[in-house]
């Protein structure tokens, strides 16, 4: 297995498009960066402009404003990249003529899918990991640090700085896992194609459609909302609804629904595992025609 | 002379084609197997059955007398394969395909084995170019590289001069009669190329629309008692009728124009000139013809030209 997944990551880092996510990831975060730095108090001005009875003190504009709105704009933006290569571990493989090749050898084809998901889910953390240095650790060296003001649609959530950094880590731990569902699913459509094109397509429309119903609040809709991923996949969120005491004043280190975010890591990892197990059940008995 | 390849009954079906019907055949250690058929024959599918590729609708397969999907890995161990074109990935080099698929194969190989095996193959000089700038030859060479890094004992190579010019194909074919001869290679070889087959196989089986037709060796194959005589006339649709209505009949192949094609005894011919002269034929050329290639043809078109002059 260890040699297998050796392999497997020698090859996903040798093709040039692994780089594109990443070279993605940092002209987004660099330019929102940039347009924060420019003229970032006229957005957060905006932002105040329905508050105005609270007098806000402080440098709002800071590292943990920053990599929160950044993180708030790409973690939609990210599973594309994500399906990019996880729609291409079987597919790609079929396309170039290379499974049969792989099959051929002896080694048993559960573990040769694992040791490709395992590479598939080794790359989004990898991805995430870069995404996690640039949103958080250089817009704290651009921006510097200060207390994190959370703008929702009904509150303002003020979280002290010394209580701030340990949130990111958790809502990119949080984030991990919803991306790794993300990389399991167009890993699992792409053993039905002999191009990468149609999983990453295929995975792409089913985040969005079930996205789309996510969001609407029509009564069939809601029915369907706690089994679908893209429900729980915005989960990380909840790392940053802190509980108040009935002065207001937010009590450090507290979540405001802890329960809810686990049980939506847990249906996520559900997710990770039925697709990952469909994918081994299918791929053992799969003819390889390609 | 112990069995390295035993196929009993295979078939395989795509919901109502059978690509694989009720095949049988043996391949012995040493043998240089030639698998014969035209495209879509069966040939492919049967060898991606005996590599796992594609589970068999019915049938059973014993590699080195083990059966091969209760012992998949220990028998994989022992086979090298290119499966029709020689597909690799062309982001990565020469070298780095070989090291990449030598520990695939779970075979403990040193830097100095993938230089002599790259050697072997002619692309010494090329290793460290990355695949895409190879040319078909020298892809297909480096597949057949892949096929032998880990010593295998039986070597199956699936349409090998595909795409090849002809020193590609002349270099393939020295390769095959090197390991068969030099290092008691078993190689299971197929090709619609009849003529590459007759020059290095010993033993052949000739398969068509997923039918066995035979195994045998080639002077088995190459039998006097189904010569083709090939008869160019000026008259065709007149010596047909005769033909139809005559003791040859059943002769009859196929006609083209001014062709006819005949099947039958070689010592029969002058008995049949002689006829064909008296029932008023116009003869412009009559060839008999027994080259492994025009018996292959014959077999494996003999249901379509029976089709022809029956309907």
């Amino acid at each position: 297995m260890w040699t297998l997944l050796q392999i497997e990551l020698f090859k996903i880092f040798k093709r040039p498009r692994t780089y594109i996510a990443f070279i993605a990831i940092a002209a987004i975060v660099i330019l929102i960066q940039l347009a924060l730095y420019l003229d970032g108090y006229t957005y957060i001005g905006f932002l105040l402009q329905s508050i105005e009875r609270f007098n806000v003190e402080g440098k709002i504009l800071n590292g943990y404003f920053v990599c929160y709105f950044i993180l708030q704009t790409l973690l939609i933006h990210v599973p594309l990249l994500i399906a990019l290569v996880g729609g291409d571990m079987i597919a790609g493989e079929a396309n170039m003529g290379t499974l049969r090749l792989l099959i051929s050898k002896p080694i048993s084809r559960s573990t040769l899918l694992v040791s490709k998901f395992l590479a598939a889910t080794i790359y989004t953390l990898l991805l995430l990991i870069w995404m996690a240095f640039l949103s958080l650790l250089l817009s704290l060296l651009v921006f510097g640090s200060g207390d994190l003001m959370v703008f929702q649609s009904q509150v303002i959530i003020h979280i002290p700085q010394s209580d701030v950094f340990w949130r990111y880590l958790a809502a990119f731990a949080f984030a991990a896992i919803a991306m790794t569902t993300v990389a399991a699913l167009s890993f699992f459509l792409s053993l039905f194609a002999e191009n990468s094109i149609g999983p990453i397509v295929a995975a792409m429309s089913i985040v969005i459609v079930c996205t789309i119903l996510t969001t609407m609040d029509l009564p069939l809709f809601l029915s369907m909302k706690p089994y679908l991923f893209t429900s729980h996949m915005l989960g990380w969120k909840g790392f940053f609804d802190i509980q108040a005491t009935t002065g207001n004043s937010a009590v450090p280190g507290s979540i405001q629904n802890l329960p809810g975010i686990l049980r939506s890591a847990i249906i996520l990892m559900v997710h990770i595992v039925g697709f990952v197990s469909a994918a081994v059940v299918i791929f053992r008995r799969k003819d390889v025609l390609s | 002379m112990s069995a390295i390849i035993k196929v009993n009954s295979l078939s395989k079906e795509y919901r109502e084609v059978k690509a694989v019907n009720d095949i049988s055949f043996t391949v012995n250690r040493g043998d240089i197997y030639g698998f014969l058929g035209q495209n879509g024959a069966g040939k492919s599918t049967t060898i991606r059955m005996l590599l796992t590729l594609i589970t068999p609708t019915a049938g059973t397969i014993e590699l080195f007398g083990k059966n091969l999907y209760s012992h998949r890995k220990e028998v994989l161990q022992q086979i090298g394969a290119v499966i029709e074109k020689p597909d690799l990935y062309k982001y990565l080099t020469g070298h780095e395909n070989l090291r990449l698929f030598a520990k695939m194969s779970g075979v403990a190989v040193t830097e100095k084995k993938l230089k002599d095996q790259l050697e072997q193959v002619g692309l010494t000089e090329r290793a460290h170019s990355k695949v895409r700038t190879y040319s078909q030859g020298m892809k297909q060479r480096l597949g057949i590289a892949i096929a032998l890094i880990h010593d295998p004992q039986l070597i199956i190579l699936d349409e090998p001069t595909n795409g090849l010019d002809p020193q590609g194909i002349a270099d393939i074919r020295n390769l095959i009669l090197h390991l068969s001869r030099h290092q008691g290679k078993t190689i299971l070889v197929s090709s619609h190329l009849l003529h590459e087959i007759e020059l290095i196989a010993n033993r052949m089986l000739i398969i068509d629309r997923g039918k066995k037709i035979m195994e045998g060796t080639v002077a088995e194959l190459v039998d006097p008692a189904r010569t083709i005589v090939q008869l160019e006339v000026t008259n065709p649709q007149q010596v047909v009728s005769w033909l139809q209505s005559s003791r040859w009949s059943a002769c009859l192949q196929e006609q083209h124009h001014n062709i006819i094609l005949l099947q039958m005894n070689k010592p029969q011919v002058p008995e049949l000139t002689s006829e064909l002269v008296n029932a008023g034929a116009n003869i412009m050329a009559l060839q008999p013809q027994n080259s492994l290639e025009t018996y292959f043809l014959s077999l494996t078109t003999e249901n379509r030209h029976v089709d022809t002059f029956t309907n």
